[in-house]
């Protein structure tokens, strides 16, 4: 078997559309939106606010909870039940530390920042969806920063490696490889790397570089709504 | 819920007395409402609703179970609202909440009793298979009137839905059919929640608005003006009278309502 083509006709470096629009929730501190292709992620950030139940505080630094959550109606095949699973929570404590290390939490002792991810509909890439819109959220709520985050996965299917796999092309029969990655532009480190499947040590460094790429085009995208909110003026970028 | 004292309860009262709300409108006025359809591909039938800047989706899946021993021949249904915390800084993550499961039952009993949905269709096999239509609200923005607003998104959705495929005991999610839920148009109810204030009735109040409300009346209307579900809440009691008046402005507002659902033609 041959992956030469993509189901959906994109180049192998190609990301899907993407969108995003920041403070489409005003009850929240900060807010975006953020999607690509048919997967679509919100981010709300909450604080910093006192932290319950009082034992998790720390009077070092402020805590940054993130809450990874699909809508029970948003994924393929049968209703996701709500409350989330162990996958849930594993993907909520992969975004917290994708999105710390650009943070500084020190100035808001005992007190905590909550990120809210929600999914409404999805189609693979949901956890760096979830990312590269908190950390827009993270933005737009005031919270000083190093940077932004920006997230894609990339991966192999056959011998092909490429950027931002679809649901199609992760369930695809042959032998696939999915590896969501965050990035800190300013410095290129990586915050997020995750796999599932098998590659080797060169194809792994094609795909990160592939999408390093991408992730500047997405950081691109997230600094042009945060511009549009707060006007081209303003100070970031 | 916004606690604010009686000062502030004053306040609105002062504003209500002058005959209009503190963001102008009308005490009977509704805040622009939109209603978008299939905002989830991977849903049945999925439903966008704003009023003002609440923001809530609902989406509906499908399945294929076993009916319950009382109805062997009718389709089930199931309604949950998720409040989530992403919407507001009241809600909390967790098992749901008091809000959530009176927000949920209400619109399930209006969409229940009103019998807008031919369950006796969606039967496959009486006693062994029939379809559950699951609806599940997901708030995005609570900026006042959760109820209506959840309850126009829910009947929004249904009314988009499609049957899935059903083969050999499988069911086909990425195969709908051009086959919706067996619905009745002039039977959709349409949720309208009147809040009291002192002697004043509003709809659609804001947060601030609901934290100072004596009572509030919860009323499922279909297309003749017939009332499927009542739902009282509020910290205070209401007299026959002012129920009827209640009822009479639900019965109003609730044709108003309906006309943003007409958008979509039921097969």
């Amino acid at each position: 078997m041959a992956y030469n083509k993509r189901f959906d006709g994109r180049k192998f470096d190609e990301t899907r559309p993407i969108a995003a629009r920041v403070g489409v929730i005003p009850e929240a501190d900060g807010s975006a939106m953020f999607s690509i292709g048919n997967t679509v992620a919100y981010a709300a950030v909450y604080g910093p606010r006192e932290l319950h139940p009082k034992f998790l505080q720390n009077p070092q630094s402020g805590l940054l909870r993130c809450r990874y959550n699909m809508m029970p109606f948003s994924g393929a095949g049968s209703r996701v039940k709500p409350g989330g699973g162990r996958r849930a929570k594993e993907i909520s404590v992969v975004t917290e530390k994708a999105l710390l290390p650009v943070l500084n939490l020190d100035e808001f002792p005992n007190a905590v920042v909550d990120v809210f991810i929600e999914l409404p509909q999805t189609d693979a890439g949901t956890r760096c969806a979830g990312i590269t819109a908190a950390a827009m959220a993270l933005a737009d709520a005031g919270l000083t920063m190093k940077d932004l985050v920006s997230s894609v996965s990339v991966g192999r299917v056959d011998d092909k490696i490429m950027v931002d796999l679809s649901y199609k092309e992760e369930s695809y029969e042959g032998e696939v490889a999915d590896i969501p990655i965050a990035m800190i532009p300013g410095t290129g480190e990586i915050s997020l790397l995750q796999m599932d499947g098998k590659i080797s040590r060169e194809e792994l460094q094609t795909a990160l570089e592939l999408g390093r790429k991408a992730c500047l085009q997405i950081y691109e995208v997230q600094k042009s709504a945060l511009k549009e909110k707060f006007g081209v003026g303003g100070k970031i970028g | 819920m916004v606690k604010l004292g009686d000062s502030f309860r004053e306040h609105v009262l002062s504003y209500l007395d002058a005959g209009v709300r503190f963001d102008g409108r009308k005490l009977d006025e509704f805040r622009p409402i939109s209603v978008e359809y299939g905002i989830s591909h991977n849903a049945e039938g999925s439903a966008r609703v704003t009023v003002g800047s609440t923001h809530v989706l609902a989406g509906v899946k499908m399945a294929v179970e076993k009916p319950y021993p009382d109805t062997p021949a009718d389709g089930n249904l199931m309604i949950n609202a998720e409040l989530l915390p992403l919407s507001s800084s009241v809600f909390e993550s967790g098992p749901p909440s008091d809000e959530a499961i009176e927000v949920s039952r209400i619109i399930d009993r209006g969409i229940r009793e009103s019998k807008v949905i031919d369950t006796k269709k969606l039967c496959i096999i009486p006693k062994e298979e029939v379809w559950s239509v699951m609806i599940d609200i997901c708030t995005i923005n609570v900026h006042g009137n959760l109820i209506d607003a959840s309850a126009l998104a829910s009947v929004a959705a249904l009314t988009s839905a499609k049957l899935p495929g059903y083969e050999g005991k499988v069911v086909k999610y990425d195969e709908l059919t051009d086959k919706g839920i067996p619905l009745a148009a002039s039977l959709l109810p349409v949720v309208v929640t009147v809040f009291k204030i002192g002697k004043h009735l509003i709809v659609d109040p804001l947060p601030e608005e609901e934290s100072v409300a004596d009572a509030r009346i919860s009323a499922a209307v279909l297309e003749d003006g017939s009332i499927v579900a009542l739902q009282k809440g509020g910290g205070l009691p209401v007299t026959a009278q002012e129920i009827d008046s209640m009822l009479g402005l639900a019965q109003a507002k609730a044709g108003d309502l309906r006309k943003l659902l007409s958008g979509k033609k039921l097969k």
